[in-house]
Parts: structure tokens; sequence; C-alpha cells
């Protein structure tokens, strides 16, 4: 067991140990260990590493991987979907605890800020005591609870262009609050950059995105112009809701069939595009 | 084992823990300390809530060993020798202790809900208190109780 | 100090106030100790093996290599345990640990003591045992037909009723049918299983255990032990909630085994995987129904066949059975009934009791056919219920006339009076799916939905139920007190409060301190059938009426009364009085189960007023309105709680809470994946108590603890039905079954039985 002091502690433990098992706020880890699933010989703790706790924003926005989803949601960080999707997660007590770095470092298809991270077309900033590397969100995650973080690498951050108001998230459990995401879905509207980012969790095996159908509500902001409110009709929200639920590869788990997570996802769809549009 | 020091409850307390021990584990096995109940061990009851260096978190979720140097304040905590802390006080004259599995976990959520947040609403309490699970209420005493502990301790 | 004795009316904190719990200060301290928080120096840690198979032959055990670990102190199978013990709370039937056979993924195979948690879990990793896995039946009406895998020897049917009232064949204009699920509920208390065993000088056991019937677990446990029952004892732990799962056997056995063997203190404790499968659940069920009625709605028959999965152990299926045949057509006057129901053995998880105890799966199915049945007839849902209410002196479907019971016609107007919720509300957080966001108002439904529900009270058809309370008055330093103790368990539902508002009441002291519930003392029966009030409250009052009459007497001998004699000067030797206190026999079961099998009945309504997301399928239960005839209210407050509490646990089988078993294997044991209701889930609820005495109870005074999770499903689920206009067939309702991507009906429509007829005739649909 070792406590990192500050990040380059944190770097050179993780060298020394590069298989250790990295803990921030526990809230994924210690459920496996709890249960019996993991006994990792190392733990590196890196809750107490003070850098990763900044945010920074200047056009672009670079959130530390120790942000807790309590501090996501006080105060502004630059992404009005990262707050709602921080709300959404767990209670106060797991809100607390967890973690930016815990919930990509899990890279967990369920995890709730992860399809915000996509949607905004983010990079995941990973480093080790040698060297740093920038890697785009959509290549970060190989698999459910797998990714490109290497032995002795510790995720610092995540960065993402600063894209305005006009985003949100919403995810479907079968309880009014405490639950793993059975459907998630982030819409991002950037007008100033006239791009469109749509990011899926809890359908598929990674986070997905719905390139499809990005292009057709960028083509119908293009249409009603990037910089106006707009009212998609019950036509162009309908065929969004289709595209999007086209693009998931969900399957029937405990937590749901993989028919109610393309219905679910449409009509998220439908209604995030409204909500959407009317911010301008 | 690890060899652990804490601040529990104001006293510094030098104890150990094995690898992969949670701290609910060791304030309850090590530091004669039961008030933090073992529901669920993984984050979704909130039986086993202390603050941590001030904030909820659950204990079951918070690696001992990680823990080392810091602020532990559980259940045990609240009230004197005498006299019980409005919120338990508030608990036990609402009717918001039935099996009581779940009241120290409830009982240090509520405190820190009102000290964030002094006069909540019905629906602020309900959001803050989401993580704690109680099987036996039907959580509409809990609720009453939030509201005359939050009474009790701020309008007069 | 000069007290004389107050009448009780001067007395705080007697029947019908609701004055605090005595174990609410030490709860809301954290220093109330529950089972789990027992702790002696030097105690062993116990741990379980358990089989991963839902049917294989056991070809061996190899636990040398889990011996050889330091610190592991006994690892015991079942060559340690008494040849032929078994175990079980109505028929012996399940080894205390798997012999040749393990008949459900879950079923106990190897035990292990160690020095603590980590070595004795390392022990069980290192136990290897060779299975021959077997087919496995895991669906209870298949397992009923000839050419089943058998779970045991002989055919797979724990118990069957029959319910034969009036006219088998009796014939209506308006015929309405209806096929329908219940899926498998688990109590979930938060309080996990636990135990602490140490060995007595005598070579006996002590057992300090969370359980609702000390009696009961001791006289299964001493023959698995290999003890004469006087060696071994029995103290209650702090329980941490219960609803029928700790009625069985869990680890009280294994505790004890692994303390006698080392000759250590043993203490278990169950983790909330562990405890998933280490209890019973509630059944599943499948239900057949056909309602007959005049065009008006009123009842002429009701014919049903239901199954319930009793899982590989009996159990309390016998009694869950005759549960829910007898209250199969619910409180309603109706001339003519056919009633069949049958426990099925299959390869699944063993279910048992939980609040409602068989009531609460006809009664999803029989509300849901009183709805059909007012739509066919043009009426509305709250008319049919009070066209055919059960009023005092009407018989039930078992010939048994309702006595001291409100009218069911008065329940469902009081609930149809009450106030509606407001409008909708405009914040997410109160909407379906809560805090995920999703609908702001968008797709919102809202519907009404009424059901009423009954069930007995106290153990049925010739059981002899008793409970014994032992009250003692003396002096001390702090002056007068009455002392209580009866082997009740307080599982949390505030008998300990009853106790001591009847001591006050009928002896007129206000201190009543009570004694930690053992084996010492005769039995109290179990914690369940909402039966503690009428039977320990029973025992309790007539031990103190004793007591005060032995006051009075003391006082005359004074030249007095206790109203102008020091209470003190009549206390110079104790007062002490133990009495057992029966109800009213009960008729066992007949042949077509017409007879006065039951003590009494317990009656609730309830109204549901729900939101749907009919884009996401999402529920939010905005109100729930209940009446219930509580008889008296000994102590309100913690009467709402029961029923606040019941409630619930109703909503949560209404709409989350199911334990998933496929092809005999659990989906999701854990807490992440069985959702249990959180407060953002669980509505304000209007409580109307009726308090319409029982001539045979103390104060009048029924049970409370079960109806409100009876009626309040079904009251869900028709306002879900209400808002969507879909026939929601199956509990819990899924949103798929909102949605329309699901058929929305049961797998009980996986089979053909004519309702009323034997399922052993069932065919695959």
């Amino acid at each position: 067991m070792e406590i990192a002091r500050d990040l380059d502690d944190a770097l050179a433990l993780a060298a020394d140990l590069p298989e250790a098992e990295l803990i921030a706020g526990g809230t994924d880890l210690m459920v496996e260990i709890n249960f019996g699933r993991k006994r990792p010989e190392d733990v590196l703790a890196i809750d107490r590493v003070a850098e990763l706790r900044e945010t920074s924003r200047n056009g672009r926005v670079r959130m530390g991987a120790g942000v807790t989803y309590t501090a996501m949601l006080q105060g502004d960080h630059g992404s009005r979907a990262i707050c709602e999707a921080a709300r959404t997660v767990g209670s106060p007590q797991i809100r607390n605890a967890g973690t930016l770095g815990g919930n990509l470092g899990t890279a967990s298809p369920a995890g709730d800020l992860l399809p915000v991270l996509a949607a905004l077309d983010a990079t995941v900033l990973l480093r080790s005591a040698r060297s740093e590397r920038r890697v785009s969100f959509g290549d970060f995650m190989t698999g459910p609870k797998r990714s490109v973080r290497r032995p002795g690498e510790v995720i610092v951050g995540a960065e993402w262009d600063d894209a305005g108001p006009a985003q949100t998230f919403m995810k479907v459990g079968t309880r009014n609050a405490m639950v793993i995401s059975v459907a998630g879905l982030a819409l991002v509207v950037d007008r100033a950059r006239r791009r469109v980012g749509v990011g899926l969790g809890s359908c598929g095996p990674t986070i997905l995105r719905a390139p499809e159908a990005e292009r057709f509500a960028a083509g119908l902001f293009d249409e009603a112009g990037w910089e106006r409110a707009t009212a998609p009709g019950e036509g162009a929200r309908r065929e969004f809701g289709a595209l999007v639920a086209a693009a998931a590869r969900p399957i029937d788990d405990v937590r749901g069939t993989a028919a109610f997570r393309r219905h679910v996802l449409a009509v998220m769809a439908g209604r995030a595009l409204d909500r959407v549009g009317a911010i301008a | 084992m690890n060899e652990l020091r804490l601040v529990v409850n104001g006293v510094e307390r030098r104890t150990e823990a094995r690898d992969g021990e949670s701290l609910m584990t060791v304030l309850r096995e090590r530091l004669a300390l039961p008030g933090s109940k073992n529901a669920c061990e993984q984050g979704e009851c909130g039986s086993c809530s202390v603050l941590l260096d001030d904030a909820l978190v659950c204990s079951c979720l918070v690696l001992a060993a990680a823990a080392h140097g810091r602020d532990v304040r559980t259940v045990e905590s609240l009230g004197s020798a005498g006299e019980l802390h409005p919120v338990q006080r508030a608990f036990v004259e609402a009717g918001a202790v039935q099996c009581g599995f779940c009241t120290p976990g409830l009982v240090v959520a509520t405190v820190a809900l009102l000290r964030d947040n002094p006069e909540p609403t019905d629906i602020e309490i309900r959001e803050a208190l989401s993580g704690n699970l109680c099987r036996c209420t039907g959580y509409g005493t809990i609720l009453e109780a939030v509201h005359r502990a939050a009474r009790e301790m701020y309008a007069g | 100090m000069t007290s004389t004795l107050s009448t009780p009316t001067r007395v705080r904190g007697v029947v019908g106030e609701s004055t605090p719990r005595p174990d609410g200060v030490p709860k809301v301290k954290g220093e109330f100790a529950y089972a789990s928080d027992l702790w002696r120096d030097d105690m062993l840690h116990g741990a379980t093996l358990r089989s991963p198979h839902p049917h294989a032959r056991i070809l061996g055990i190899d636990t040398s290599q889990a011996l050889t670990i330091a610190g592991v102190h006994a690892v015991l199978t079942a060559a340690d345990v008494p040849a032929g013990a078994r175990f079980g709370l109505m028929r012996r039937d399940q080894p205390p640990l798997a012999t040749d056979r393990v008949r459900f993924a879950g079923e106990a195979i190897a035990i292990v003591a160690a020095d603590d948690i980590d070595r004795a879990r390392e022990a069980l990793r290192a136990i290897r045992v060779e299975y021959e896995p077997l087919p496995a039946v895991t669906d209870p009406i298949a397992a009923l037909a000839p050419e089943a895998v058998l779970v045991h020897d002989g055919e797979n049917v724990i118990d069957e009723v029959q319910v034969l009232h009036g006219d088998a064949r009796a014939v209506a204009p308006v015929v309405v049918t209806g096929e329908y699920e219940v899926g498998m509920q688990d109590q979930a208390a938060l309080g996990p299983e636990a135990g602490l065993a140490v060995p007595d000088d005598d070579g006996g056991v002590t057992l300090h255990v969370a359980t609702q019937w000390l009696h009961e677990d001791l006289g299964q446990i001493a023959p698995c032990i290999g003890l004469p029952m006087e060696k071994v004892r029995l103290v209650l732990a702090g329980v941490g909630g219960a609803f029928g799962a700790r009625e069985d056997v869990t680890l009280q056995i294994h505790a004890c085994l692994l303390a006698l063997r080392t000759g250590r203190a043993v203490r278990m404790t169950y983790g909330r995987e562990e405890s998933f499968y280490g209890h019973v659940h509630r059944h599943p069920a499948r239900l057949f129904y056909e309602h007959g009625a005049r065009p008006d709605g009123t009842l002429v028959y009701v014919r049903a066949t239901i199954v319930l999965d009793g899982g590989a152990y009996a159990s309390s299926s016998p009694a869950v059975v005759a549960n829910a045949g007898c209250f199969a057509a619910g409180p309603y006057r109706v001339e003519n009934a056919l009633v069949r129901c049958v426990g099925a053995y299959t390869n699944n998880p063993p279910t048992g009791a939980m609040r409602g105890f068989g009531a609460v799966q006809s009664c999803f199915a029989y509300e849901a056919q009183m709805d059909r049945l007012a739509a066919a007839c043009g009426i509305d849902p709250v008319a049919i219920r009070a066209r055919n209410g059960l009023v005092e002196g009407d018989r039930v479907i078992t010939d048994q006339p309702l006595i001291g019971s409100a009218p069911v016609a008065e329940l469902v107007a009081r609930i149809a009076a009450a106030p509606l919720p407001a409008e909708r509300s405009s914040d997410p957080l109160e909407l379906p799916g809560g805090a995920g966001n999703l609908t702001h108002g968008e797709d919102v439904v809202r519907g009404v939905g009424y059901a009423v529900g009954f069930k007995n009270v106290c153990y049925s058809q010739g059981f002899d139920d008793f409970a014994t309370a032992r009250v003692r008055v003396l002096r001390d330093e702090d002056g007068p007190v009455v002392r209580v103790h009866t082997a009740a368990a307080e599982v949390g539902q505030g008998l300990v409060t009853i106790c001591q508002q009847i001591a006050r009441t009928e002896v007129g002291i206000e201190r009543v301190e009570l004694d930690r519930a053992d084996t010492s003392i005769g039995s109290a029966g179990s914690s369940s059938a909402s039966r503690q009030t009428w039977m320990t409250g029973g025992a309790v009052q007539a031990a103190c009426r004793e007591a005060r009459a032995e006051l009075e007497a003391r006082a005359a001998g004074h030249g007095g009364t206790l109203g102008t004699i020091d209470i003190q000067d009549l206390l110079e030797a104790p007062i002490d009085r133990t009495v057992t206190h029966r109800h009213r026999p009960t008729e066992e079961r007949t042949t077509y189960m017409q007879d006065h099998g039951h003590v009494a009945f317990l009656l609730a309504a309830h109204r549901a007023v729900v939101d749907v997301d009919t884009g996401t399928g999402l529920v939010k239960v905005v109100q729930v309105a209940t009446a219930q005839d509580v008889g008296k209210a000994i102590n309100p407050l913690a009467v709402i709680g029961q029923i606040e509490g019941g409630i619930a646990q109703g909503l949560g089988l209404a709409v989350m809470e199911e334990l998933v078993v496929r092809d005999g294997l659990v989906h999701n044991a854990s807490f992440t994946d069985y959702l249990l209701p959180t407060i953002l889930d669980m509505p304000p609820v209007l409580a109307d108590l009726v308090e319409h005495p029982h001539p045979d109870a103390p104060y009048g005074a029924k049970g409370v603890g079960e109806p409100p999770a009876i009626s309040s499903t079904p009251a869900i689920v028709a306002a879900i039905r209400s808002a969507t206009g879909r026939a929601l067939s199956r509990v819990p309702v899924r949103p798929d079954d909102i949605l329309g991507l699901s058929d929305g009906g049961p797998s009980a429509a996986a089979w053909r039985i004519v309702p009323g007829e034997d399922p052993r005739k069932a065919v695959r649909a």
C-alpha cells in the first residue's frame, strides 16, 4: 500500500509498481475487493494528489482526474452535461468520493461521465514517470472495463473544448435514484464550432458515438442556423432518435433488455434534441 | 498488515489493517466502533456513513490503509454522554427508528445535510438521503425527523 | 421517596400513546448491539462454502488443503454432522451441510472456522468439491409433470390445498379470465444474518443470534448438533429487520457446530451477497383465474389455480400454500369458489416466509381480476369493491365468518375520499426517472388504482399457538419497577414498546424494563403472522393483570388501597407471575378447507396515484392513500411506521424488486442489482387508521404489519394500468411491459391450465 503525496510521487510509485491498482475514491475498486472479486497485491492511493483536483477553463477545459462528482456539481466546470451526469451518479456519499479519473480508469460502459466525454470529443491525459500521452476518448476504451492505459500510467485528467451551454445528459435506471445506468445519452451542440456530439452509455461494450445521428443533427442546425434556438419538428426528432438507436449495440442483461435500451435511446435522443435545440 | 494512524472522533488511534480491508471493518472490528453498520459493503445502502475529513462517505468504500492520517467522525461522536445530538433526538421522537440498522448512517448523513443546508425542502432531503436505504419505515418518519431536527437546530 | 401507585391514566406511555421506543436511544447512538456487532476476545470467524450448481451429485469433498492453512481451526462437512440430521421449519427435509447431492445453487456444503475472515475465505477456496451436474427442474409447473426430474424422493409437490365452496361448476353471464405471475421478492432486511456461538462448560452451547423465533430455532438446532435441547441456549441478539427471512435457520447450526468442534466462540456474519443465498425468499407464483359475475358486478364465482415455486426445500411452503388458497378470492362475498393451490419443489433457491405470506401473491391476481370485472360490467373499481366487499358475519370462501372487522366498503370509501395529490411537479427529481433527468414533463400520464386485501393474524389451522410472559413487580434503589421477560423477538416492529405500554397500563407503574429475550423462558412463538401484539401482548397483559391483582390484595392486607399506600411498602417481596397465553383454538384443515381455520382477519385498502413516462416506461408513485382496520392503535406512531414500511415493500414488488433466477442461478445477489426503494421512490402516504376492535384481541388490537404489504402492490399496478392502458399481469412491472416491448404477460402464459383444475394437468401453450 502506497499513498502518493503529489503527482511526481504518484508517477514514481506507479513506475515502481506498474501493476498496482490505483485508488482514488474507492467506489469501484472497493466493491470488487469487498465481494472477493479482486485481491490486489499492490495498491497506490492517489486521492491526496492536489494537482489532480484542479480544473482550468480557457476556451479549452482541463479537468483533473481527482475532481469528485460533488466538486463537478459545485461551480462551473465548463460542461453543463458533465454537471448533469455527475448529479445522476449514486448518492452524496458516492459523489463525495468518486472521481473523473476513477470513472475513466474503471472504463465501465455504464460510467456516467463517459458518454459526455465521448460527446465532447474529449482527450484523456495519461502520464507515466517518463512520458505523457494524449488519447482521444474514442480510442481510450477498448472493451468493457478495458482501456489503453498501460501499466505505470496514471490518468491525470481530461480535456475538451468549451462547447457552450447547449448540451445535456440523461440516463435511464429502474429506480429514481442510486441506480446504475441501463442506458445513458449525452448530446453536445457546440454552436461556435458547429459540431454535434452524441455519446451513448450502457449500450455496447464501450461508450459509443452515433456519427450518423450527429451528421443528421448538424444538418438541422445548418438549416436552422447554428446561433439560434430551434425547435426540431416531430419528424426530425424521430429520425434523430432512430439514428441514435441504430448506433447502439446493446445486449440483454439483468438490468434491461436490448430492445428496451434501443427504445429509450431513441426517446432520450428526441428529448435531448428538443432541450438542447432551445439553448442558444 | 498495514500500520495505520487515524484521528477517530477527535482521538488519535493507532491500529492496523489487512490488505484490502475497509475503513468500516477497521472501525467495527479493530476500534470497537460498531455504529457504522455492515449492510451491503458496496456503497449502496449508506448504513456505514462517516465523515472523512468532513466529507460524507461510505466507510465500506474507503480503503483503510489509504485513510492513514485522516480525520474520521462516526455516529459515536455525536451528542454527549447525557444528551443526544438534535438529529438523534429527532429520529427517536419522530418514530424514524424501527430495526435501526440504517439509523446511524442516516443520522450521520442528516448531520452532514443540515450542516450544509439548514432549511432543506422535502425534495432536497430526499435527494440528500437517497443513498441511505431503510427497509422498515418507508421513509415518511425519516423525512419528518429531518425537518424536526432542522427546526430544533436553527429555528431557536 | 414515597410513591403511591398511580391510576393507569396518570401514568405516561400507556396504551394508545405514541410513546418512543425504549431501544431508540441506543440505536441512534450506534450503541445497540446487533448480531453482527457481537465480539469476543479470541473468537473465531466462520464462513460457508456453497454450491455453484442448482442440482448436482457430490462425488467427493477434499478439505485437506484447507486444513493446512495457518489459522484455520476447523473445516466441517456433512461427515461431521450427526447422521440423518435434517432441519426445516415445517418439514425436516434439509441437511445442515449437503450430503450426496446439492439441490439449489447456494446450498451449504462445508463450513470453516479461522482466526480471521480472510483466512476463513482462503480456506473455502482451498476446499475441492467434485460435482456431477444433474439436470435441474426450475419451472414449478413443469416440476409437477410425471416425467419431471425429482428434487427429493417422491413427487415434487410440497403441499397442496383445494378450496371448494358452493358449486364448483357455477355459471355467470359475465366472465373474466386472467393469468398472472409474481416474481421472486427478497426480504432484504438491512441487518445481515449473524450469530455468535459460545461453547459452555457443560458441553453445551449458547447461541446469540438474530432470529424471529428462538424456540423454533432451538428445536431445529439441537438434533443437528447432537445435543439434547437443554444443553442448547439461545439469546436474542439485536435484529436488523426480518420480514420473514429470519424464520428459517440459516447459520445457527453451522455456528454451533464450529464452536463445539473448536471449543472457541465462533461468529458468523453473512455479507450481502451471501445473505441472498442464505435465506429463503418470497414464493414466485403463477396464477390462473376466472371470475363470474352478474351484469351489475355482483360476484357469482371465483375459480383459481395457483402454483407456488417452493424451491429446493420445504421451509414454510405448506402454510404459504394454504394461505394463498384461503385468500384466493379476496375479501369479497362469493357463493361459489373452487381453488387449487400447489407448492412445488424445484431446483431454485428455497422460498418461505415473507410479509404477507401467500396472501400477497393471490391479492395481486384477484385485484387485477376485480378491475377486469369492473371494466366488463361498466362500473368503476371503487363501486365493484364496495358492492362485493365483506361485512361482519359474511363468510369467506373457507366458510369462516368475518368477525370483528370493519366493512370492506367502509375502507374503500375512505381511500376514495382521501385528498388527491397536487398536479404534476415540474422538478425532474419528482418525475419518473428521478435523478436521471429523463422527463421534464414530456410523455407523463397519471393514473389512479385501487386494491383491497386481507389475511389471517396469528397461526391457523389447529396449530397450538401460544406465548409466554413473565412479569415481576419489584423495588430497587430507583423505586418500583415492572420487569417483563418474554422470548419474543423484537425485530424492529416495536414489540418492546408495546410490552412497556401494556405493562404501564395494567400495573400502573411507569417504569417498565424488559429483560433480554432468551430460551430460559417459555416460547413466545414467532414474530410473524402479525401476531406478537395479540399473543405476546396478550400474555404480558394477562401476567400484568395477575400482578396488579396481587398488589391490590397486598394493599387490602395493609388496610388500604393502591391509591393510598406507598407502593414501596407492598414490594418487600417481589411479585412474580408467568402466564402462557393462547388464542381461541382454530380448526384443522379439512379436505375442502371448509373450516374455521383462522383466528381473525386483517383488512386494508390502498389507493395509488402514479405518474408514468410513456416514453421510457418508468414510473413514479406519487401518493398512496390507505385505510387499515387496526382494531386499536396501541401506539399510533408505530402503526404508521408499519403501514408506511409495508407500503414501501409493496411498492418495491410492484415496480422494481425481483431476485432474477434463470436456470436455477441467481443473477442479482447484490444491492446494486436487487433494487430497494429509496427515499426518492417512496411517496407520501395518507394513512387512515380504522379502529374496529376485535373482541378476542388485547384492547381489540389486531396485527398491523402485513396488510400494508398486500394490497399496496396491486393498487400501484392498477394505477399504472389506468395510466397506460396496458394489461400488466406480472410483477414487478418492467419498463418493457409498459412500453409494449414485451408481451407484458407472465411466463405463466406458457402453460394452459383451466382455473380451478389440478395444475398437474397443465399443457404447454
